[in-house]
């Protein structure tokens, strides 16, 4: 199973500590909004909107190192717009682990 | 270089304006979360290259691409692997980067924008030259006097000088034949005898050893009736 790491932040940032500092605060800010958003659309089974939520939360899994998980999200992004629910357990997994990750 | 950041992305914009301030030669003019918002600026202010994301609520970067009236450089930025080759439709996207992007891939795109940059350059700057070789300064009356080469209709040798007829005005040159030929294009002049040039594109008629240039008869040598006939769009 994959995990969350900061090996593509710690490239893109290269030594400076306080763009890194900013970036995942903004990575934070960011990541737990568009999470609320895909929960708010599964709810109300807007799998469009949903498709749109999975799209923006792409850029923040591969930010965080996972790559099979990123395939899988891409699936996802285009299954669920047809309402193929079958990959959302997994996302979800993902996100939670992000969660944990950026935020204990 | 003035480059501008389109993406509703907040974190991708932060990641590229950081690529962009440790690359030299490269200045953020501004950045934008609406496509709507970036187009509006670009009606009243010149960028040279478009750092765009694809994929925007409401509206594509594609979209965006054909708003635009001025076509600046354009990079493409996406999380989608699979648009490049939609993307590599308009003329002025140089590039796609796949996010996230690392400095490396940012580093490339950037040269690729340089040097693409360069060779626009090179290309305008022949193309000026070759506007400028439509003139010929010729000396007259110690004065250097700029003659439009497509003006002259005919030049005649006479002793140690030429006459050079224009649509205005007719210069003597203190010059020769042979030095004048080698200024003046191949596909427009040709030596029709060894005291006359003639401008093709002006001829009227031609008659056995004569050609009717204007409204002047200029003879034809014997050996070059043949190469002015080759010359000539014959039926």
């Amino acid at each position: 199973m994959e995990k969350p790491n900061m090996q593509v932040i710690e490239e893109i940032s290269g030594n400076d500590e306080d763009f890194k500092k900013n970036l995942l605060e903004i990575i934070k800010k960011e990541f737990s909004k568009e999470f609320e958003n895909y929960n708010h659309s599964y709810l109300k089974k807007d799998f469009e909107e949903a498709s749109e939520c999975v799209h923006k939360l792409k850029h923040k899994i591969s930010l965080l190192g996972f790559k099979e998980e990123l395939q899988k999200a891409a699936l996802f992004e285009k299954e669920v717009k047809k309402g193929n629910l079958e990959l959302h357990e997994n996302f979800i997994d993902t996100l939670n682990k992000i969660n944990v990750y950026l935020y204990d | 270089m003035k480059c501008i950041i389109v993406d509703d992305d907040e974190t991708a914009r932060l990641i590229l304006k950081q690529h962009c301030l440790n690359t030299s030669n490269l200045q953020v003019l501004s950045e934008f979360s609406s496509a709507i918002d970036a187009i509006k600026y670009l009606n009243s202010n010149d960028v040279d290259l478009i750092f765009l994301d694809i994929h925007m609520p409401s509206f594509s970067g594609f979209d965006f691409i054909k708003t635009l009236s001025k076509s600046p450089k354009i990079v493409l930025t996406t999380s989608d692997k699979n648009l490049a080759l939609e993307a590599f439709e308009f003329k002025n996207v140089i590039d796609y980067l796949v996010k996230p992007i690392t400095k490396e891939r940012f580093e490339k795109s950037f040269e690729k924008v340089v040097s693409l940059s360069k060779t626009e350059d090179s290309t305008n700057t022949k193309e000026n030259l070759n506007k400028k070789s439509d003139y010929l300064y010729v000396s007259v009356d110690r004065r250097l006097v700029n003659v439009h080469i497509p003006s002259i209709y005919l030049i005649e040798a006479k002793g140690d000088y030429i006459n050079i007829k224009t649509d205005g005005k007719n210069y003597i040159v203190h010059s020769t034949l042979k030095k004048i030929e080698d200024k003046l294009p191949e596909e427009l002049f040709f030596k029709v005898h060894r005291s006359f040039i003639i401008n093709t594109s002006e001829i009227v008629d031609i008659e056995d050893n004569s050609v009717v240039v204007r409204k002047e008869v200029v003879p034809v040598s014997r050996s070059n009736k043949g190469i002015l006939m080759d010359k000539l769009n014959l039926l």
